[in-house]
């Protein structure tokens, strides 16, 4: 471990969302546990993936970390300095510091405004350049994305969808934050589009020394991007390391299981293997488990994983695992 | 060679717009040989979707079908009266949608809205049809099938409620389960679990099994043959062995390297504004702006499709006489 | 500027702008096509048929005169100002304040949501034409009072649609967006969220001008609305009501014009409502 302090330092994240009672009496509904005390680092120049299924909490951490929602315990720090309570001028002040490129590039992007005013906001917000300056900050922020600069003055609804993901992707990097959170943001477009946009995001990266937090649930393109991969569960980090170790020895039984789905391209090698269903359905955050959170669809589990929570353990050099039995 | 189960020659659909009738699908042909899985492969507005929905007559107000042939089973299917068709539908063919929220009624419980299926198809006793809901329900996979039959499809996960598309679709016994991008909506996970049980399904019953995704991957793992579409034409056609191993269309090539992720070349990008994939060019071949071989005749006439080798047919000016071509140019 | 064009190429909106545009430009330019002035009484003129030549001047009573020997065409003219003025005001009025609710309770929500709630039950629970005579006789009436009335009838629907629309954006992604990258709640509710209201309260806007102008000549028709003397289309039809048998000119020529804008507005309005579903966002 470098002494190199992180980027964003998060610590002990939890998430409960209280449900009303649908009824004047009657029980009370259970709460929903989106995140149960997660700790999390990003390193500076680092791509970071999240990698997890519906009901992981993965895109819940991503808001906690750039304040888009309000954790119900633990603390957020960026650079050094904890954000988790700031508010008002001082948080707008640390907002242009991280973006957001979202998953649906239809709905990102208000369809009254020019794609030029679109990009134009956070420079506005942030008051970063008016005026001329403004329009040239714009144009670069196009060129940048490989969109023609006079293409400004058009509406959402002219462009494609890859286009409007680049259109996103210019107005993320405008006000040059230090920290982009990519939530899905290659999942609704076309396969044959996604190598670009991953291109893209690479350019970006080596250009302007970005760093990454990468949410993603397709494991090939998380190979493809990431240094690190977070694996998460039910609300909690259940692997995290290198993603070449990771990818080379998962150790985490539900890791396994998410690489053993994946389909590969290879007709042949596909027919060989044989994929031991994941048994159970996928939790629901409302009703987590005792102990382990995946304890109920392991193949592995032994007493000790019903009754205690495994901590996340160092299994080799950049590689943890919160796993009882890990392989 | 038995004959095929469905045979499409020449098929095209047409839609109504505000500036008159635009071609969407042009000369699509395939076959389906009885228990074979094939799989269909585009991206969106490639006319793989509508292209399915011909086939049972559920195309949107205002399109147009034609096809040389649009046989199922020898009986032409573009050419079924209403009546006619409402007996293939669900009976002979079975169709399984996307979202399998907006598929399934909000206000029924999935049992009735099975039994509804079985007492359109066969004259069951309400006891009967239950009993063999409960069946259906077991069969994928859907544990407590006689409390869940009870249960409203909101109070379903998105696997389960596809599990139960399924079983809807399966309960008229067809021939055939045209599946279209059944899994993309789930997670990786329960796609492998949806993906194991139509398989079993296959193996089971011998059920022929179209699948229409844009996911090429999965393909691999499931599919007998692969089409792949663009620009609502077909580009390849060949067995899925062949086709992930040498691709001869330079689309299916970009495609399956892309799934890859390789290093290797790819297709360059376009940057023009606004550029819709589903409008082919009046004639030419719809992937000449991507392609990185058109030259002149690409853009004047569509290349037909061909057969190049023993069971693999491609429409291209420039491959249809190379030898199998590999990734790399 | 294409919303224009699209405007025009639309019949109906076209037709409907173009009935309103004639109104409003005959109303403007009363003074130079009104032949007589429409306060000016002439005992000896009373209840003359349309088109019957006037005594003094050179000029004819092309739509008749009334019971006091006003010229119905003049005062028609000048009642359009009237009534089309109370009618914008009041649609002016009822716009911005039933949006300001709505927008407030829709976007926070919370007390300000059930207080704004509380507001509208309390309001829809009086019958219109109650708290209308109530306030005109608590106001005297008067062009003033009048335009508020009709404000006050009309403002709470556009507090429920816009708050309809502001709960289903607030979770758009562009929202999001914008939040995130740090706009205050005051950007956020003007710039991204507002503007994307704005489709149904034009349709609606256009639909309740129509609305309030009938009102208006219901209220003065009931004798309650404005001074029976300023010529509005209200007051005339009011004039004309003892008279239907014997001049129905009176009473039939402030109805038809009426008529006639309402079915300007009207056609204005489904046009507007066609264009801005097709063409508006996605």
């Amino acid at each position: 471990m470098t002494n190199v302090p992180p980027l964003v330092s998060a610590r002990g994240i939890t998430v409960t969302y209280q449900r009303k009672s649908l009824q004047w009496v009657g029980p009370k509904r259970q709460p929903l546990q989106a995140l149960r005390g997660v700790d999390l680092d990003i390193m500076n120049g680092e791509v970071l993936a999240l990698v997890g299924e519906s009901g992981s909490g993965k895109s819940t951490l991503a808001r906690v970390l750039v304040r888009a929602i309000e954790a119900s315990a633990g603390t957020v720090a960026f650079q050094g300095t904890d954000i988790t309570h700031l508010d008002g001028e001082a948080l707008r002040g640390i907002r242009r510091h991280f973006q957001v490129v979202f998953q649906d590039p239809f709905g990102s992007l208000n369809p009254r405004l020019s794609i030029g005013a679109a990009i134009a906001e956070p420079l506005i917000v942030h008051k970063i350049a008016t005026g001329e300056a403004l329009r040239k900050r714009v144009a670069e922020c196009l060129a940048m994305v490989g969109l023609e600069p006079s293409l400004a003055s058009l509406r959402p609804h002219e462009f494609s969808g890859g286009q409007r993901q680049r259109i996103c992707i210019a107005r993320a990097i405008a006000c040059k934050p230090q920290l982009i959170v990519a939530d899905e943001a290659l999942s609704a477009l076309d396969p044959s589009l996604r190598d670009r946009m991953i291109d893209l995001f690479q350019d970006l990266k080596d250009r302007f020394a970005l760093t990454y937090l990468f949410i993603s649930h397709d494991l090939g393109v998380v190979q493809r991007i990431s240094d690190r991969v977070a694996v998460m569960y039910l609300g909690r980090v259940v692997e995290i390391g290198s993603t070449k170790e990771i990818y080379r020895h998962p150790r985490h039984p539900y890791t396994q299981a998410l690489m053993a789905a994946v389909p590969v391209p290879d007709p042949v090698a596909e027919r060989r293997r044989r994929y031991a269903s994941l048994p159970g359905e996928p939790p629901s955050p409302a009703n987590p488990p005792p102990g382990c959170p995946f304890h109920p669809r392991c193949a592995r589990a032994i007493d000790r994983c019903r009754t205690a929570a495994p901590l996340l353990t160092e299994a080799a050099a950049t590689h943890q695992v919160a796993c009882h039995l890990p392989d | 060679m038995s004959a095929p189960l469905i045979d499409i020659q020449g098929l095209s659909i047409s839609l109504r717009t505000r500036d008159g009738l635009k071609r969407v699908v042009s000369d699509v042909s395939f076959t389906v040989a009885p228990g074979e899985a094939l799989g269909i492969v585009g991206e969106s507005g490639s006319g793989k979707t509508l292209s399915m929905l011909s086939l049972l007559q559920l195309l949107p107000p205002g399109a147009v079908a034609h096809a040389h042939r649009a046989l199922y089973d020898g009986r032409d299917l573009l050419g079924q009266s209403r009546l006619q068709m409402s007996g293939i539908r669900g009976r002979e063919i079975a169709f399984v949608f996307q979202d399998s929220l907006t598929a399934l009624n909000p206000v029924i419980t999935i049992g009735r809205q099975i039994t509804e299926v079985l007492r359109l198809h066969f004259s069951l006793s309400a006891a009967d049809a239950q009993q063999r809901t409960a069946e259906l329900l077991a069969k994928v996979g859907i544990p407590d099938p006689s409390l869940r039959m009870r249960q409203y499809p909101h109070e379903f996960s998105g696997g389960m409620r596809q599990r139960v598309c399924i079983a809807m679709a399966l309960a008229g016994e067809p021939r055939i389960l045209i599946a279209d991008e059944p899994t993309t909506a789930l997670d990786v996970t329960v796609q492998a679990e949806i993906v194991n049980l139509i398989q079993q399904l296959q193996r089971d019953s011998g059920l022929t099994v179209i699948w229409v995704t844009h996911d090429l991957a999965l393909l691999a793992r499931i599919a007998d043959r692969v089409i792949v579409m663009y620009g609502g034409r077909v580009m390849e056609d060949a067995a899925a062995r062949d086709l992930f191993e040498a691709p001869r269309h330079p689309y299916a090539a970009a495609l399956l390297s892309s799934v890859r992720h390789d290093a290797a070349p790819r297709v360059p990008a376009t940057l023009a504004a606004a550029q819709a994939v589903s409008a082919p060019a009046a004639a030419g071949c719809p992937f000449t702006p991507r392609c990185p071989e058109a030259h002149d005749r690409c853009r004047s006439s569509a290349p037909p499709l061909l057969n190049v080798a023993d069971g693999t047919r491609v429409a291209c000016w420039a491959r249809d006489r190379a030898p199998p071509g590999s990734v790399a140019s | 500027m294409d919303f224009w064009r699209l405007l025009f190429r639309a019949p109906q909106a076209r037709n409907g702008l173009i009935m309103l545009a004639f109104v409003v430009g005959a109303a403007l330019a009363a003074p130079w096509l009104a032949p007589f002035s429409p306060m000016h009484v002439d005992p000896g003129a009373r209840l003359l048929p349309p088109l019957t030549p006037a005594a003094e001047s050179a000029s004819t009573y092309f739509l008749g005169t009334d019971s006091v020997g006003r010229d119905v065409l003049s005062r028609l003219l000048y009642g359009a100002r009237l009534s089309l003025t109370v009618g914008m005001l009041a649609v002016l009025l009822s716009t911005a304040f039933g949006t300001m609710v709505g927008a407030l309770s829709g976007y926070f929500g919370g007390w300000i949501d059930d207080f704004s709630a509380w507001l509208i039950d309390v309001q829809l629970s009086f019958p219109f034409l109650l708290l209308a005579l109530f306030l005109l006789g608590a106001l005297g009436g008067g062009t003033a009072a009048v335009v508020l009335i009709l404000a006050l009838g009309t403002w709470v629907n556009y507090a429920r649609i816009v708050r309809a629309q502001i709960l289903s954006i607030k979770n758009q992604g562009y929202v999001e967006a914008a939040r995130v990258t740090g706009a205050g709640a005051p950007r956020v509710l003007f710039v991204h969220v507002l503007p994307n209201t704005l489709s149904p309260i034009c349709v609606v806007a256009s639909f309740s001008m129509a609305q309030a102008i009938l009102t208006e000549a219901g209220l003065s028709f009931l004798g309650v609305g404005l001074d029976p003397s300023t010529p509005s289309w209200g007051t005339m039809l009011n004039d004309g009501r003892d008279y239907l048998l014997n001049a129905w000119w009176i009473a039939a020529m402030p109805g038809l014009a009426i008529g006639f804008t309402v079915l300007g507005v009207t056609l204005l309005g489904e046009g507007l409502r066609d264009l801005l579903d097709a063409s508006g966002p996605r």
